[in-house]
């Protein structure tokens, strides 16, 4: 993370999301999200918002943070009033409501991804201006120029949980080779029907592991 | 009543445990025409037997049951006025949903908000309660819909891992007391005739959930024609709406039964009590006047 002169943070990462399982394998009964990036920090830039609801930030930290806890509140709040967890397009709806009518002044790029039972797995990405897209995989932070590349030709519909997760893993570690600003560990949660599982990879061991222990 | 006193503010309790105020907004609506709502098994009927208080007004106009959002609708019985603030809140409520969550009210939860405001009304003395009973009527999409105003849709084959054995979405009816009690309801009815109303839609057993939202709403103008009076009330206007599913007449949303269809109703209904009527009169005797 290198400091900008406005003293703001400049991007720090990577952040891919990908959809999915292929039904009919062995996972089949379960949607997967993988939403990796890079960072140097312990807790790292992947925030739950809700149990099967993660948020991943790039752009001011300070930002980021900021609407990611309103929307974890709000949430929160959701979840207590109408008696149901909330969906991930609501999460994604209040990202967007607050990144939008608030462009001028945040510097967030943000890439909302989740699980529920009714809609399966899902990927959205907001980026800087506060456009809502669905989309297969997202990927954003200053490594992910980089990464383009890789991830449309690697990506496939209907990966496996092993498959998206090596996935992730390959376009991280080339973004992280090319970008002097991306670095450090691997961060990444899988979210299914089961929960949300955390994974590292550390670089000491050309992040083989230790993965999900 | 005894007068005690106890009646005239509201929010003050009586001895033995009553809200006056709250009493004497239920007998507006006691007044009112009948309104009638019926959740029938792929969609919702709302009917409402409108008073003509003047042959000066224009047919067909003064509509009595609103829109709030493109799918629920709702119909009011009692104080006019009353029922257009109602509608008028109920239309910030769907719109701020929409606002803040992007997607379109859930009818159980505008009932509840609602049902909250009518509440509310009934706290304070500088206030005084609805005088409505409302009915309101909606359809939840059984299909996933997107986030209001979202780009692009994912991947081609949809997301995994769902859990096809969900059921959500559907039919909804809920009815809003002056007292700002709500239950859900199969078939709910309010108003003047809402005895024989209520009589009516009991026969129909709602809760198999077999009737269709055709025969929902052939039902709903006989129960309307039941329970107006000739021989007491005025004439009246037949105005009814309806909500489907997706794959039904209205793709989901509120709209005003068709002209033609509610006219073939109405001539259903009359048909039907007049068959009534010759039973009554083999059986009683007594000649009953139009």
């Amino acid at each position: 993370m290198d400091m900008r002169k406005t003293g703001m943070l400049n991007e720090d990462g990577i952040h891919i999301d990908m959809d999915h399982l292929k039904k009919g394998e062995v996972n089949a009964d379960r949607e997967l999200r993988i939403q990796e990036r890079t960072a140097e920090r312990p807790l790292g830039p992947t925030l739950p918002i809700e149990s099967r609801i993660s948020s991943l930030r790039s752009g001011s930290a300070a930002d980021t943070q900021a609407v990611a806890d309103i929307v974890q509140y709000n949430l929160e709040q959701f979840g207590v009033e109408y008696d149901m967890p909330p969906t991930t397009q609501t999460a994604a709806a209040m990202f967007q409501e607050l990144c939008y009518h608030n462009k001028d002044r945040l510097s967030a790029g943000m890439i909302i991804a989740g699980y529920d039972p009714r809609h399966g797995g899902q990927v959205y990405s907001i980026p800087l201006g506060g456009s809502l897209h669905k989309q297969s995989y997202a990927i954003g932070g200053s490594g992910s120029t980089y990464i383009y590349g890789y991830c449309d030709a690697n990506w496939r519909e209907g990966m496996t949980e092993e498959e998206g997760v090596n996935f992730v893993k390959g376009a991280l570690q080339e973004a992280i080779k090319w970008d002097g600003s991306s670095g450090g560990v691997i961060r990444m949660v899988v979210l299914t029907a089961k929960g949300a599982v955390r994974h590292l990879y550390l670089p000491d061991n050309g992040y083989t592991g230790p993965g999900t222990k | 009543m005894v007068r005690t006193g106890y009646d005239l503010s509201n929010s003050v309790f009586s001895p033995d445990g009553r809200n006056f105020q709250v009493e004497y907004a239920t007998k507006a609506v006691e007044n009112g025409g009948t309104a009638i709502g019926i959740r029938c098994k792929d969609g919702v009927v709302l009917a409402v037997e409108k008073i003509i208080t003047s042959k000066l007004l224009k047919p067909g106009t003064n509509k009595r049951i609103a829109t709030v959002d493109k799918h629920v609708g709702v119909v009011s019985s009692g104080l006019v006025p009353d029922g257009r603030h109602f509608v008028s809140r109920a239309r910030d409520e769907a719109s701020s949903w929409r606002r803040f969550i992007k997607s379109p009210i859930p009818t159980s939860i505008i009932a509840s908000r609602l049902g909250s405001y009518v509440q509310m009304y009934t706290l304070y003395s500088s206030v005084r309660p609805f005088g409505v009973t409302t009915i309101i009527g909606g359809w939840d999409s059984e299909e996933e819909l997107p986030v209001d105003g979202q780009v692009g849709s994912g991947p081609k084959m949809g997301a995994g891992g769902k859990d096809e054995s969900l059921r959500s979405g559907g039919p909804g009816l809920y009815m809003i007391e002056p007292s700002g009690l709500y239950w859900g309801y199969y078939g709910a009815a309010t108003g003047k005739g809402r005895q024989v109303a209520k009589g009516e839609l009991e026969k129909l057993n709602l809760q198999n959930g077999t009737l269709s939202l055709l025969e929902g709403v052939k039902e709903a103008a006989r129960i309307i024609y039941v329970a107006h009076d000739d021989s007491k009330d005025k004439d009246f206007e037949l105005e009814m709406t309806w909500i489907s599913g997706k794959d039904g007449p209205t793709k989901g949303r509120h709209e005003e039964v068709p002209a033609k269809l509610r006219e073939e109703a109405e001539k259903a209904a009359k048909k039907a009590l007049e068959g009534e009527d010759e039973e009554d009169d083999s059986s009683k005797g007594d000649k009953m006047e139009e």
